[in-house]
């Protein structure tokens, strides 16, 4: 009952007009970089983040976290109107929700996926709510071997269940470490892999790899696939809304199953696109419909959206209690806590009741918000994408610009973004996942410590990570799933030679 | 996206690309450890020495690198027959590069704002045959309106040229 009596008091902390205003610029503004290519929710926010250092921490964290959701829900926008995934999670929206606007019915499925997002999200955030305190009370046991562990886990889930060639995830992350390390050594004091250049002492910040990678890199990519929108016409009307909303409630199984994988998924890191993927598999699977899905069908909408938010915004809980973001976006915000002189983990619950059940009433408030926008102001969005594209890239690269040079008020900076987003196209079209990189970045200087921290504790032992239980089992679970590739392979190998030998027998 | 041809005129194949990426990846892994071993990756006598951590992250980086090296030699057949990327589709993404590694080159000289009207000005008229008056629009409307924004709403200086010196910023 605590909780509850502290989430009052964060709705109390957010309902000033000042924050409620915060809240709907954020939404509108998260929609809007949802909507245009190039701009997604990790650069959105990061760009955005020096605007925020003159307001209160509080108020900051409510506009960049309505950014994320009014970002997610812009994604399937334009997955269904476009056929295009404004973020990676949105990618299984279009298989059924694409054509189910070229049959006419972009308005119903909009307003399912829009309204299984909220869903999704207010699981999320209910699971946050009381879930949160306990993890939090619980990690402040953690000494430097568990936050290792829990970091170790982290990347590892990366490679066990991301889609992407697992060589290519550890590469990938392993150059986030290194980047990570270039600059001064906070321990040591000593210089690491500057080579004589004043501009490296601070080492690369991980915001403007973030607006290179994901900004510069898709507006080249964008170029490349050469735009051509084939848009079927978005009506959406009230009329449409309550009819959906009519049907909804009949897909309540898959809606629940799609809550359950995107929490399960959010909170083990990495886990949006797969949950999006996982969800939509399983609602294939077990539908009844099932050999209609990819031809229209509206559970087909409801399931990945569900998930996809539903992980989304569990991603935060880590990103709270641990100080560990599960998605670059969560990453991003993390960046910016650290920024306005909060400390992420444990101890945030403790020293800063304010600010954390401030932020969770406004995820609240901000899905409600974000869904009655969402729903009213379809039809311009969707004008929006009919800007040409020479006026829009431009743009975009000049908002990027900006958002790297007010990262540290360096032009150096802006140089940097140029090469991350030079990087960002070919690790793009070889298939080597972001994310890892951006999350290896951020948590490197962590990562590092904790680990030598732990080789201090141990003398220089490794077997510090297998102390005492808790250590043990977090850190032993991380090697199964690295190594999880490896094994399901192995099954598959194992299966189809028994399946032949049967044969063989028969 | 596969041509029937891999080795068809104008088009990359994936299997190059694929082989420069990782190979970059262990010269990368190579820089990281030379350094770590510079800084010392050892034990020290307070503890580990500064290239300790990141000298494991080159090592790790470095196998990685040859192991996608390896992979991608054995799917070598496969790799080659596949475009990275066309004569064609190379284009618009030359066109949108050089005017951008131009433009960052310009902030330095001119400030942003002006290399910003420059470059969505110039692009416009260029790439997507805009009249005169539009691109003008467009052109002058962005910056103004980032003005406005950052140095009088916000309060947060951007790189300034001639240009604003002149006006008195």
């Amino acid at each position: 009952m605590e909780d509850v009596a502290n989430l009052m008091h964060g709705f109390a902390v957010v309902l000033t007009w000042k924050n409620l205003l915060f809240m709907l610029v954020g939404i509108l503004l998260g929609v809007l970089i949802g909507v245009l290519p190039g701009l997604g929710g990790a650069n959105g926010v990061a760009i955005l983040l020096p605007l925020t250092f003159t307001m209160s921490p509080t108020s900051a964290i409510i506009m960049l976290s309505c950014i994320y959701w009014g970002a997610l829900f812009g994604g399937a926008i334009t997955s269904i109107l476009f056929n295009i995934p404004g973020e990676p999670w949105s990618v299984a929206t279009t298989f059924d929700g694409y054509p189910m606007a070229q049959k006419g019915r972009a308005g119903e499925a909009m307003t399912a996926a829009f309204t299984s997002s909220f869903v999704g999200a207010l699981v999320a955030v209910i699971m946050i709510t009381f879930l949160a305190p306990l993890v939090a009370k619980f990690a402040l046991k953690f000494g430097p071997p568990e936050y290792f562990g829990i970091q170790l886990l982290t990347f590892c889930s990366f490679v066990g269940m991301g889609r992407e060639p697992p060589l290519k995830t550890i590469a990938s992350m392993m150059l986030g470490f290194a980047l990570a390390a270039v600059g001064l050594d906070t321990v040591t004091g000593t210089l690491r892999m500057n080579f004589g250049f004043t501009e490296m002492l601070q080492g690369f910040d991980f915001l403007i790899a973030v607006i290179g990678l994901f900004g510069i890199g898709e507006i080249l990519i964008t170029m490349e696939e050469g735009l051509a929108f084939k848009e079927s016409k978005g009506k959406i009307n009230p009329k449409i809304v309550l009819e959906t909303w009519a049907k909804l409630p009949k897909y309540w199984v898959t809606s629940l199953r799609s809550c359950l994988i995107g929490c399960w998924m959010g909170i083990t890191p990495g886990g949006a696109t797969p949950a999006s993927f996982m969800s939509y598999g399983m609602a294939r699977r077990f539908s009844k419909q099932g050999g209609k899905f990819g031809e229209g069908e509206l559970e087909g909408v409801i399931a990945p959206e569900t998930a996809a938010h539903a992980a989304g915004t569990s991603a935060l809980l880590p990103m709270l209690t641990l100080g560990i973001p599960g998605s670059p976006t969560a990453a991003v915000l993390l960046g910016g806590l650290l920024i306005w002189g909060l400390q992420p983990g444990p101890l945030l619950f403790f020293e800063h009741k304010d600010f954390v059940w401030g932020l969770i009433a406004s995820m609240y408030l901000g899905n409600i918000v974000g869904l009655l926008i969402v729903l009213t102001t379809v039809p311009w969005w969707a004008a929006i994408l009919r800007i040409p594209f020479a006026i829009i890239a431009p743009v975009i690269v000049v908002i990027c610009a900006v958002g790297a040079y007010t990262v540290h008020n360096r032009m150096f900076d802006v140089v940097l973004m140029i090469v991350f987003g030079i990087m960002g196209y070919f690790f793009k079209k070889l298939k080597y996942p972001l994310a890892p990189l951006v999350l290896a970045l951020v948590l490197g200087d962590m990562a590092e410590t904790a680990f030598r921290q732990s080789m201090l504790l141990s003398g220089g032992s490794i077997t510090i990570f297998w102390s005492n239980g808790l250590v043990g089992s977090i850190v032993t679970l991380a090697l199964v799933i690295l190594s999880w590739p490896l094994i399901s392979r192995g099954m598959e190998h194992w299966k189809k030679r028994a399946g032949r030998s049967e044969r063989v027998t028969r | 996206m596969s041509t029937q041809d891999g080795k068809a005129r104008g088009v990359v194949p994936t299997c190059w690309v694929e082989i420069a990426v990782a190979l970059m990846f262990v010269v990368a892994a190579a820089v990281v450890i030379i350094d770590s071993v510079r800084v010392g990756a050892t034990w020290g006598p307070d503890g580990p020495k500064a290239g300790y951590f990141p000298f494991y992250i080159g090592c790790i980086l470095a196998i990685t690198g040859a192991g996608i090296v390896v992979q991608a030699l054995r799917r070598w057949k496969i790799l080659a027959a596949e475009t990275f990327v066309s004569h064609d589709q190379l284009k618009p993404v030359l066109t949108m590069l050089w005017p951008t590694l131009v433009y960052v080159g310009l902030i330095a000289l001119l400030g942003i704002y002006v290399a910003s009207a420059l470059y969505i000005g110039t692009f416009m008229l260029w790439q997507g045959k805009y009249k005169w008056p539009s691109a003008l629009a467009v052109s002058l409307g962005v910056p103004i309106a980032m003005f406005l924004m950052f140095e009088i709403w916000f309060l947060v200086p951007l790189p300034k040229g001639p240009l604003e010196h002149l006006l008195g910023y």
